[in-house]
């Protein structure tokens, strides 16, 4: 498993959408510039996995974005990690999660 | 012996009950199922709750400010508060509080004001950094990691892996090779503070325990006073040493909580589900399993209260400690395999707790010093001899 998500970004549309897995994992979201504004994760109680959460992302932002994914049953500990590499890599958390980040984030110095 | 809770014991271990089925289990259901934290604020609502009970810092030593409670009693209330889906690690998520890493008690004056003081009044916390790549059942003979003398100091070198807790601790306790001529006698603990220059945490390290991961760390050119040597010079195997063999009574008892946990479902489910006409408590295939279970609970729970009990007087409690680890780990396991069988589908589903004790409890058999290495320090004392 690669440590950083460097998959090309697809357009969140309801089609690309519905292509997705209903399996557990992590995703990111990035705007019209590839500037990643949000990680987030589907865990054991999304309703269909990374689709329904994908799903959800669409319809509260719209067109305009792009996503990736990762299956991954240890989406737990996958999310904080891509968190603590974001802000290792750029300083800051993406926009999104900033406005609302999980309670105690550790810290990586990645090689 | 006679393991019967007194009459105070049992009120303790009603509270605690209580506590778990009342105020976690409500907030549990609504976190998601592999979460290892409260939301802050109910954290420290239950923290408040925790202290008018008069039990939180429940492992902190009573003349270190922790309630005078004995350590048998504590075991029987580390088993109810491990009755919960994050139980096996974040037994009642934190809210009894702790006693940080029992080696920090180890430490001179100075090292108590800036570390162990902090750490029991919960606004540092510690990481335990033994195991390397090069194994961690025989750290003696696999650590790597050399601290060097410099300075008035010493010099870090080398790598560590599974370190539990690392990239979110204020301080950390990591032992390295001061002198390679000498075996075991050659290491020495230092306490890292994790913003000393030349200390890096690289990576998560991902296993079946999702929730409170492990990570991989680098000391390069790290560099540490004198002062941050904790207890002596080339003895810091003998720390180790006791910090493990003291925390796998509590380990223990969180194994066990949990198979308890995962029992009492299976007899549940067990008396509801009709298959073939009848409920699958009648069947005897059924019965046998939870016969299997009830032995595993009970058989753990002795040699667990066993070692508490040499433990409060004052005993070498090394062997029993030993056992308590082997029984509850591996009973422990065994009760939430077979639980999970007993529920079919739905045991392996998120929806039930039981597919979370699975993975988690599956570690309990290498943590904390592998079920081998618990069978060797038990043959020792059966053969009456040294078997290294
Ligand atoms: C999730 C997790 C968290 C952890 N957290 C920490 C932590 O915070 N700090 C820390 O220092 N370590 C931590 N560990 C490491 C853990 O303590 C080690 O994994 C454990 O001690 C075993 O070491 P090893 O993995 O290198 O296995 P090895 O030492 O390589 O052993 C491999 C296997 O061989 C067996 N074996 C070894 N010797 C013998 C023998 N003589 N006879 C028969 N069998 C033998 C072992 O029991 C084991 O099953 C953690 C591990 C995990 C998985």
């Amino acid at each position: 498993m690669k440590l950083r998500l460097d998959k090309p970004w697809t357009a969140l549309t309801a089609e690309n959408v519905a292509r997705l897995p209903g399996q557990l994992g992590v995703y990111q979201i990035a705007d019209a510039d590839g500037i990643i504004v949000h990680i987030g994760y589907a865990g054991g109680r999304s309703r269909l996995g990374l689709r329904s959460e994908l799903q959800s992302e669409l319809d509260a932002r719209g067109a305009g974005y792009g996503f990736r994914v990762e299956v991954n049953m240890q989406y737990a500990s996958r999310y904080l990690e891509l968190l603590m590499l974001h802000r290792a890599d750029t300083g800051a958390l993406p926009r999104d999660n900033a406005a609302s980040p999980p309670a105690r984030l550790g810290r990586l110095s990645p090689r | 012996m006679d393991f019967e809770p007194s009459a105070e014991q049992q009120m303790l271990i009603d509270n605690v009950r209580r506590f778990v089925r009342e105020e976690i289990l409500p907030l549990e259901a609504k976190l998601d199922p592999d979460a290892a934290e409260l939301d802050p604020a109910d954290h420290a609502r239950l923290v408040e709750k925790t202290k008018a009970m008069g039990l939180y810092g429940i492992d902190i030593p009573h003349e270190f400010g922790g309630p005078d409670i004995d350590i048998v009693t504590r075991t029987l209330l580390a088993i109810e508060m491990a009755q919960h889906r994050a139980g096996l690690y974040a037994p009642c998520y934190g809210t009894f509080g702790g006693a940080g890493l029992a080696q920090i008690f180890e430490a001179n004056e100075d090292q108590k004001e800036r570390y162990l003081y902090p750490t029991l009044r919960g606004e540092k916390k510690a990481f335990f950094g033994l195991t390397e790549p090069s194994g961690g059942s025989d750290p003696a003979r696999a650590i790597r990691t050399r601290a060097e003398r410099k300075d008035n100091g010493w010099v870090i070198n080398g790598s560590k892996i599974f370190i539990s807790g690392a990239d979110r601790a204020q301080y950390g306790i990591v032992f390295a090779r001061t002198d390679a001529s000498k075996g075991r006698g050659g290491i020495t603990c230092f306490i890292v503070d994790h913003d000393t220059p030349g200390f890096h945490v690289r990576r998560v390290v991902h296993t079946l325990r999702s929730s409170s991961y492990a990570t991989e760390l680098e000391f390069k050119d790290c560099w540490v006073s004198d002062h941050q040597v904790l207890g002596e010079v080339n003895k810091g195997f003998a720390v180790a040493n006791d910090r493990l063999t003291r925390q796998r009574i509590p380990y223990a008892a969180a194994c066990i909580g949990v198979a308890i946990a995962a029992h009492e479902m299976a007899i549940e489910w067990a008396k509801m589900r009709e298959t073939f006409g009848a409920r699958l408590a009648e069947r005897q295939a059924i019965q046998w399993m939870l016969v299997d279970n009830e032995l595993d609970i009970r058989t753990a729970r002795l040699f667990t209260l066993q070692a508490a009990e040499k433990a409060r007087r004052g005993l070498p409690f090394r062997t029993e400690a030993a056992i308590a680890k082997l029984t509850a780990s591996e009973g422990g396991w065994r009760v939430v395999d077979r639980s999970m069988q007993i529920h079919g589908g739905m045991g392996m589903t998120k929806d039930l707790p039981l597919e979370r004790w699975y993975r988690e409890m599956r570690i309990r058999r290498v943590g904390e010093g592998p079920s081998e290495v618990q069978r060797m320090l038990i043959a020792r004392e059966i053969l009456g001899t040294s078997a290294r």
